[in-house]
């Protein structure tokens, strides 16, 4: 085949002159950071150009963790895949599989029984109470604290993990969802055990904000710092908490109402400077709603059939046709696009990742802070590598 | 969609999008739109006081490759034959397997949703004129920031060039990479990691070592 030639073979880095500082001052200092910073979260790099502390250049490197995840989902029948995306975003492995079981089912035409619909919210919404938990207790490490305020949201996590784990077999990548319902149906004895954990959960958050909402060396580090706009939020596509805490009024739950999400009550918590600081209140106040959530959906969980009949789970082939399926996800808004050529694998098969397109106007909110801020920043984006490289 | 591409055509004029209809139950249809007009389109889509699509959520690339069509056609002509012993013309007529290739392309997919208006989405596609060496698009960058790492990545892993992006580089592969990983002609190479080394004698005869004698 032809290759085109690429343009990152023109823009050689090696022999790139050094960078002069803007008032034309000495150079400024190249520091990569990563890819083995413990603040990367995994695999990341930042190549940062410094004047003096200060951050003048900030150029995301991705693809350390690349496999082509959508190659090999091209290649394996659709079911197949839904394995695989527990390994996008593995923290959250559950919304992924609902993420990806809308699509097919709007490809499909498929219809998802009521019970199994309560299932999806509960879990989803249990995911989002442990990631966002894990998420502030990493932002709250990376600032420093190191240890205490990550094994308080550990403690947590700790017990929605093993309610996934009585539930799907799995703590973390837990293939749950199937096209057109569930894998396996609740017990009442895993339903009374969710509602006892669920019951512990505002004790927890309110024990956590005591703990840091109005802690000095917080407060000071992450009130006006990152700051993100608006409108360059909603232009550059950030969504999910992020998008909320800049104030724009964005939620896909509210907006789509996929599955059932118009029958509960829950209000949808904004930010209004779009710094670090109210993007962990955001978080912080969406754990809450989400309790709400759950308390709801426990409350009214109905009998029933868990799988749609009319599902194929052997020879399925969707007509001919795409579908963009897309979903709240804890890190914002994870969409699948799928064509279906009528074969059993699909033709294509593309996953949206939120944590890579947050990451776009990483470099808008570093310019100018310094560099230790960079961290701080970077850790309340909130982002899997797994997700991000696909 | 039919008001949307008819509101399109009164504000850009010459703007030649096309409607592109999806058969499948979800019925998300798409416009397409002419690679010349598609920055003042999406510049139209974005500013638009009804529509507002302010939030670009996808960008996806597709690859078609050629595509042989098999098709049967009928076909009449003169023959000669025996009738009543005696050679005479007869029409005759036949079916006949022809082939053709219809030519490929790459397609860059955009979803589009509004978040003033809370609506959407509209989805919009363009194609490049083959796959090997025409194979320039307009960026929309500069309408929707969040196509900046998304068109990288389809430049990276399916070789659209989009022409007016500010930082076309490879995001996923590492650079000096040939090739497009997702192209469906994309073949592996046996090794591609290896590297010749100053060591590679060494090796060499480390191997002739093992082998004996």
């Amino acid at each position: 085949m032809n290759a085109v030639e690429t343009k990152s073979e023109r823009l050689d880095g090696w022999n790139r002159p050094p960078v002069i500082a803007p008032d034309g001052e000495g150079e400024l200092l190249e520091v990569a950071m990563g890819p083995h910073h413990p603040s990367t979260h995994g695999v990341f790099r930042m190549d940062l150009a410094l004047d003096g502390e200060r951050v003048v250049r900030l150029k995301p490197v991705f693809g350390y963790l690349h496999r082509n995840h959508e190659k090999i989902a091209e290649q394996a029948s659709y079911l197949a895949s839904m394995p695989y995306t527990d390994r996008l975003d593995y923290i959250c492995s559950l919304t992924n599989n609902w993420a990806y079981a809308l699509a097919v089912e709007k490809l499909a035409g498929q219809e998802v029984p009521e019970r199994a619909q309560y299932i999806r919210v509960i879990l989803g919404e249990l995911t989002r109470i442990q990631n966002h938990a894990s998420s502030i207790g990493f932002l709250i490490q990376e600032m420093g604290a190191s240890g205490t305020p990550l094994m308080y949201a550990f403690k947590e996590r700790e017990k929605i993990l093993d309610l996934f784990e009585s539930l799907t077999g799995s703590r973390m990548m837990c293939n749950y969802m199937r096209f057109g319902g569930c894998r396996v149906d609740v017990s009442a004895a895993w339903l009374e055990a969710t509602r006892k954990v669920v019951a512990g959960l505002p004790q927890f958050v309110e024990e956590f904000e005591t703990l840091l909402s109005s802690n000095e060396i917080l407060m000071a580090r992450c009130q006006g710092v990152g700051i993100l706009k608006p409108g360059l939020a909603v232009n550059a596509g950030v969504t999910g908490p992020m998008l909320r805490a800049s104030g724009v009024d964005y939620d896909i739950r509210k907006v789509d109402h996929y599955g059932i999400y118009d029958r509960f009550k829950f209000r949808v918590p904004l930010g209004d400077h779009g710094d670090v600081y109210d993007r962990y209140m955001v978080r912080i106040l969406e754990i809450r709603e989400s309790i709400k959530i759950v308390e709801q959906a426990l409350k009214e969980i109905p009998g029933g059939p868990i799988m749609d009949p009319k599902a194929k789970i052997r020879g399925f082939r969707p007509k001919p046709g795409e579908a963009y399926g897309r979903i709240e996800a804890p890190k914002g808004e994870l969409g699948f696009y799928l064509i279906s050529d009528g074969g059993p694998n699909p033709y294509r098969y593309r996953v949206r990742p939120p944590s890579l397109i947050n990451l776009t106007v990483l470099e808008d909110m570093c310019l100018g802070s310094n560099v230790a801020d960079v961290v701080l920043i970077f850790g309340s984006v909130d982002i899997v590598l797994g997700e991000v490289d696909r | 969609m039919q008001e949307i591409k008819a509101a399109i055509e009164a504000a850009v004029p010459g703007a030649g999008v096309e409607f592109v209809s999806n058969p499948g139950p979800a019925a998300e249809h798409s416009l397409r739109l002419a690679p010349a007009s598609a920055v003042a389109v999406a510049t139209f889509l974005r500013d638009d006081a009804d529509l507002a699509l302010d939030f670009l959520s996808n960008v996806t690339g597709i690859d078609w490759p050629d595509k042989e069509i098999a098709e049967k056609v009928k076909v009449t002509r003169q023959v000669t034959k025996t009738v009543d012993g005696v050679e005479q013309p007869v029409e005759e007529t036949v079916e006949e397997t022809r082939k053709r290739v219809e030519p490929g392309c790459l397609e860059a997919v955009y979803h589009l949703y509004s978040v003033a208006k809370k609506h959407g989405p509209l989805v919009i596609r363009m194609k490049t004129a083959n796959r090997t060496d025409q194979v320039e698009l307009p960026s929309l960058t500069p309408v929707w920031r969040s196509a900046e790492f998304q068109e990288r990545e389809v430049f990276d892993l399916y070789g659209i060039v989009f022409t007016g992006h500010p930082d076309l580089r490879r995001l996923l592969m590492w650079e000096g990479f040939k090739d497009h990983p997702m192209r469906r002609d994309y073949v592996e190479p046996d090794d591609y990691e290896y590297e010749p080394t100053p060591h590679d004698h060494v090796l060499a005869r480390a191997r002739e070592h093992k082998s004996g004698d």
